[in-house]
């Protein structure tokens, strides 16, 4: 049992799927149904239009790891999936912080520390300003601990995302899907929120 | 409405025809092949079936009592041909009623496809009346599902929803059509079959150097052993694998879903595997040094306690499905892909042999077996009959040509371990969900899958009652079906966990049943109660000779168990003979 514990690390899940309503609910339920917990879940338009990407963050073993991404890989509209440690990919959070404006402009200290952490500003209104910070988890929770005593007022912080060192990635391959395959139209219900007027039977 | 013939265009040819959602639905069934629907209408597919009341010379409808009972059709129809169930339901309480037939189908890798009615689009969301959301409740127990909202899309995603069910590793479908879409006309451009889905692999890359390696694995070995599931009969490779048997002289033992693959008395062919599996499968699972496992999954059922099972041997995983190479035994050589494709390449590397001093210490623990269990079983002393004696004599009488379609309990265990089958196809079970209530709807869909095969469905007198009322489709239908109920009185399987784990404590397994055979012939289906031997084989001749369906119940042991066993949370080596 212990052994199995320390062999849990941070793993980032990379999966290709066509843009198709109700494939977040098919992969979350492979998640969901082991009872593994899903530490962060970003889901994008990739490079290609009509193929999403999806980061997912667990803590598992490999073994595991290594099991959920071929139940993933085999829902019918997945393209591919891959899987990597921390040490393999670069990743990235983007968090914002929405502080007093008055305190900043009278505190100077906090824009030096700003500036420290690498932050900016993105709106600066007259009752608040916001300051972006994108980093690792430590580096966006170090400015959340240097701006609590000023007052923060609100904090966000989103999904990671990974980009995998390795290789040239999957541009290539995905290009080359999109060249032999176009994807698929994706309907719009034209007859959605048009009531009675159209269907009356 | 003769369409069909105008509706199949040349897709380059790019006329069109204008018709509804409902009449291209339709179109495209028949197109894919399909004869016969399993089905139950209900408001929200009232335009589906309103378009079907023109469709009768071309599309056989069967109306069940049940929902349920008409996926379970669906099951059996599809295990016994090898081809896609159709089912219809309506929406919310109709779709609701298809999901345990889901859960069965999606873990037995069985093709359907399966079209709900829903409610109008504009609807949805709202809490109609009888809006469920299905595609969300059906999600995990279907290999895919769509909903429809538009009658555009119907061909398509019919097209796509049959290459789905029945490709790779098969599975069961769920297309749910809003009304609107049914009753919507639109520009049908002529229906194309689909056979390629960008994101769907449907069979893994067959790798050449892991075939070489089994191979050398194989040709290396004092003890191998070949274990083989269902996935020998979904990718149709029963010659291909009775080839590979024979070759290579290797014993060969079959989980429950695959008997039937090669005939039950065939001389390679060792026994069941598993839990009430026969005595040396299970042991000797533990002393072979090279495991090959084909199209099966390595079940807990089978493997008993995965920590001790087979780690002395090398494994070779053939299997169609990536995900489950490595799930819970762990391979020493991977063959993924189709066994179609995999065996013959296999079975031209592996030397021609004959394990005799292997092989006959299979026949030993036979020997064994006999002796201590299954001479009692079927030879009983006492007066009163066994469940093993019925099936020993049904075997005399069938030759073992029928189909034995059965419920889940001991009568179960018992059909699978003793009947006689010389056919592929021709065991129908409910194998890993484990569903009562199974075997008559699914005797009903196997007869019209099967209709020159005698269909005899096994039923315990808890498990008929469960789906009892499809007495009424085959009384409508005039399907004909011989059921076989083995009346314990008891819900058997549970009493015998209760006996032999629970010191007798006997909780809610008494169960009263009505006189079967009055329910039969209100149904107007004939019937026959036997309690004494020598009524047996002439109720069994009568049943087999009868002209239609015939419901036989016969009164058996009450306090009967099935050995042998593995406890559960044993090894398969720890098998038990009493
Ligand atoms: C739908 C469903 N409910 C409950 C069970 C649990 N169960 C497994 S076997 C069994 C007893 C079956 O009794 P019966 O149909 O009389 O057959 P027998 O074991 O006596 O042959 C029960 C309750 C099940 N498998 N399926």
């Amino acid at each position: 049992m212990s052994e199995q514990l320390t062999d849990k690390q941070e793993y980032n899940i990379t999966v290709y799927t066509e843009n198709q309503i109700g494939l977040l609910n098919r992969i979350a339920i492979i998640f969901t149904r082991r009872k593994i917990n899903i530490d962060s879940l970003n889901t994008s338009p990739s490079e290609i239009e009509s193929i999403h990407r999806f980061n997912i963050v667990i803590t598992e073993s490999e073994d595991v790891v290594r099991k959920l991404c071929r139940q993933i890989e085999k829902q019918v509209e997945v393209l591919k999936v891959y899987y990597h440690t921390n040490a393999d990919v670069i990743w990235q959070e983007l968090a914002l912080y929405k502080v007093s404006t008055d305190i900043i402009a009278e505190k100077v200290s906090v824009e030096r520390l700003l500036r420290e952490n690498g932050a900016r500003a993105v709106v600066i209104r007259k009752d608040y300003t916001v300051f972006e910070t994108t980093g690792h988890r430590e580096e966006t929770d170090q400015l959340i601990k240097i701006l609590q005593p000023f007052g923060l007022i609100e904090f966000v912080r989103s999904a990671r995302v990974a980009i995998i060192k390795d290789s040239e990635g999957f541009n290539s391959k995905l290009r080359e899907f999109e060249r032999l395959e176009p994807g698929e139209d994706v309907y719009e219900n034209e007859y959605l929120n048009k009531g009675e007027k159209v269907f009356t039977m | 409405m003769e369409l069909t013939q105008e509706l199949v265009i040349e897709p380059q040819k790019k006329e069109t025809v204008n018709v509804s959602g409902s009449v291209a639905l339709l179109e495209a069934l028949i197109a894919e092949g399909t004869e016969t629907i399993f089905g139950y209408p209900g408001g929200a597919i009232m335009p589906i079936y309103d378009a079907l009341y023109d469709y009768n010379d071309r599309l056989n409808h069967i109306l069940v009592r049940h929902e349920q009972g008409g996926i379970h059709a669906g099951q059996g129809y599809a295990r016994s041909s090898g081809k896609v169930g159709v089912v219809f339901a309506t929406s919310g309480p109709g779709a609701t009623n298809l999901i345990t037939g889901l859960a069965d189908a999606q873990i037995d890798s069985t093709p359907l496809v399966c079209i709900t009615g829903q409610v109008f689009a504009h609807l949805l969301g709202t809490d109609a009346f009888q809006e469920t959301d299905v595609i969300n409740i059906t999600t995990p127990v279907t290999k895919w599902n769509y909903q429809v909202t538009d009658a555009n899309e119907i061909p398509e995603v019919i097209a796509k929803a049959f290459y789905i069910a029945k490709s790779g590793r098969p599975g069961p479908v769920l297309i749910d059509i809003t009304k609107n879409a049914q009753i919507q006309k639109f520009d049908f451009e002529g229906y194309v079959k689909c056979n390629h889905i960008r994101s769907y692999r449907p069979k893994p890359i067959v790798r050449h150097t892991y075939i070489e390696q089994a191979a050398a694995l194989i040709n290396n070995a004092k003890k191998p052993f070949i274990l083989f599931g269902q996935g020998v009969l979904l990718g149709s490779a029963e010659q291909e694998f009775k080839t590979f048997v024979e070759k290579s002289g290797i014993p060969a033992a079959w989980t429950i879903l695959g008997a039937g693959a090669i005939p039950t008395d065939h001389p390679l062919n060792v026994g069941m595997l598993g839990m009430h599996g026969n005595y040396g499968p299970n042991v000797l699972t533990n002393e072979c040094d090279v495991l090959i496992a084909i199209g099966m999954r390595f079940d807990d059922r089978v493997t008993g306690r995965l920590d001790k099972y087979a780690r002395q041997a090398q494994v070779i995983h053939l299997d169609i499905d990536p995900a489950e190479i490595d799930k819970n035994v762990k391979s020493t050589v991977p063959v993924w892909g189709d066994c179609k494709e995999t065996l013959p390449l296999l079975t031209k590397l592996v030397e021609a042999k004959q394990h005799t001093e292997w092989l006959a210490l299979f026949n030993d623990y036979t020997r064994k077996e006999v002796e201590a269990v299954i001479h009692k079983e079927l030879n009983p002393e006492s007066g009163e009959m066994t469940m093993g004696e019925v099936i020993n004599q049904l075997n005399e009488i069938t030759k073992g040509e029928a189909i034995i379609v059965t419920d889940v309990g001991q009568h179960q265990m018992v059909a699978c371990r003793y009947a006689k089958l010389n056919n592929t196809r021709s065991n129908i079970t409910s194998g890993g969900l484990g569903t009562m209530g199974f075997a008559l709807p699914a005797a009903i869909g196997a007869k019209f899958g099967a209709q020159d095969k005698t269909v005899v469905a096994i039923i315990g007198d808890g498990g008929v009652q469960m789906t009892i009322q499809e007495l009424g489709t085959i009384m409508q239908s005039g399907v004909d079906v011989k059921i076989i109920i083995l009346n314990n009185r008891f819900l058997g399987m549970v009493r015998q966990w209760q006996e032999l784990f629970n010191e007798r404590r006997y909780s809610f397994v008494d169960i009263q049943s009505p006189d079967f055979v009055a329910v039969a012939a209100a149904y107007r289906i004939a019937g026959k109660r036997i309690d004494e031997r020598e009524q047996l084989i002439p109720a069994l001749t009568e049943m087999l000779n009868n002209k239609g369906s015939f419901l036989l119940e016969v009164m058996v042991t009450k306090e009967n168990n099935v050995f042998p066993m593995v406890p559960q949370g044993c090894s398969v080596s720890e098998i038990r003979l009493k």
